[in-house]
């Protein structure tokens, strides 16, 4: 391959080049997105440090069992796997801006552009309807003695093991899980959703720079890059935000 | 700023064409199929009683498949795996710190939950009892 000998000849550190063969914003994106992965990981970690040190953790599947429209019935994991499918597509539509961006085709960057931003405020739609189902969805716990109805919040949550009196109304009834719980639910979802919402607004600009043909003067669509890279990210840190939540 | 190509690259990368629109195909494909599994081995843990240490492997496998999907992503989607290798390195090597930072927490968290246990106070308590038998004294959390 003809680059892989360019590679070899190239004396990269001799100065006047990038020794990375990379322009000098793409490279900083990566290492903010580096030290990015180390925010989430950490909190992510944080997380696991306080489930570990728990008895009870409560069960996902049973947490997340809820579909927009579809009452009471017990889908695990449906509409979390929406979101997550809804992430990916737009990942994809955005590698293809990327790669219309190399061809320096305006028309292909614009479409796959839209369809991008449409993805992330799909997904951020479905963030907002999940949170609002588990912040509104109360359920019967006992608490001192008494069966009191309460919501999934940074406060409370009724995910706890059943309590030994049978039932309430027909309903089983829980006792108050680890509060924990709701705070890294929250925290870290919410954390991922500004990620997302600061991405889709990134993404808004690119799409009105490349339509105002900012780009075409420039003769490189580079800036498209860049988003592109954090947008990954976004996908990326998804990719573990689901693991830790929904699926371990 | 308004120079079309910097001085700073050296060669650019091939545009690819369509061969990159089916990597791109095929990529897409392999993190559906890898989301899929991972579903199902979630649900599987839910719906089929099993003992604790098989789903402790099931989890385990899930992880991997979770790191299978972050290689894919970044290396094709964010192109990392067509850059100089010497830029690959600055970004992985710091990353392995993960190794020791999750080893380390998750120990850390294990121990309290046992020191806690053996020395009889709980955060949760495995039982609440009925009405009439709990004391007043019972813990608020």
């Amino acid at each position: 391959m003809a680059t892989a000998q360019t590679q070899m000849q190239t004396k990269w550190w001799s100065g006047g080049k990038s020794p990375f063969n990379v322009e000098y914003g793409k490279l900083m994106m990566w290492y903010f997105l580096m030290s990015d992965a180390f925010t989430f990981g950490a909190f992510l970690i944080s997380y696991g440090t306080i489930r570990f040190s728990q008895n009870y953790w409560p069960d996902p599947n049973q947490v997340f069992n809820a579909f927009p429209l579809a009452g009471h019935a017990n889908l695990p994991l449906a509409f979390v796997s929406l979101m997550t499918f809804i992430l990916i597509v737009s990942s994809v539509t955005m590698v293809l801006a990327v790669h219309a961006g190399h061809k320096n085709d305006k028309q292909g960057v614009i479409k796959w552009m839209i369809w991008t931003v449409v993805g992330g405020i799909a997904f951020l739609s479905c963030q907002a309807w999940e949170w609002a189902h588990l912040i509104t969805g109360e359920h019967a716990v006992l608490i001192n003695g008494e069966i009191t109805n309460i919501g999934t919040t940074v406060t409370k949550n009724p995910w706890g093991p059943a309590a030994d009196v049978a039932s309430h109304e027909g309903h089983h009834v829980g006792t108050p899980g680890p509060v924990a719980f709701g705070g890294y639910f929250f925290g870290i979802t919410g954390f991922h959703g500004f990620h997302v919402l600061s991405g889709v607004v990134i993404n808004i600009v690119m799409l009105i720079m490349a339509i105002n043909g900012t780009f075409e003067r420039k003769g490189h669509y580079w800036m498209i890059e860049k988003a592109g890279l954090y947008w990954h990210f976004v996908d990326l840190v998804w990719v573990f935000v689901f693991l830790c939540f929904y699926l371990i | 700023m308004e120079h079309s190509n910097s001085s700073e690259i050296t060669f650019h990368h091939e545009a690819g064409g369509d061969e990159f629109i089916k990597k791109v195909i095929k990529t897409t494909i392999l993190l559906s199929v890898i989301t899929i599994i991972e579903l199902g081995l979630g649900l599987a843990m839910y719906a089929f009683p099993m003992a604790e240490a098989f789903k402790l492997f099931l989890k385990g496998v899930i992880v991997i498949l979770s790191l299978a999907k972050a290689f894919y992503i970044v290396g094709i989607f964010m192109h990392l795996g067509d850059e100089l290798k010497n830029l690959i390195m600055t970004i992985c090597v710091p990353l392995v710190l993960f190794i020791w930072f999750i080893a380390a927490f998750l120990m850390d968290g294990n121990s309290w939950k046992n020191l806690r246990n053996s020395r009889g106070k709980s955060i949760v308590p495995v039982q609440q009892t009925a009405p009439a038998a709990q004391p007043a004294s019972a813990e608020k959390h």
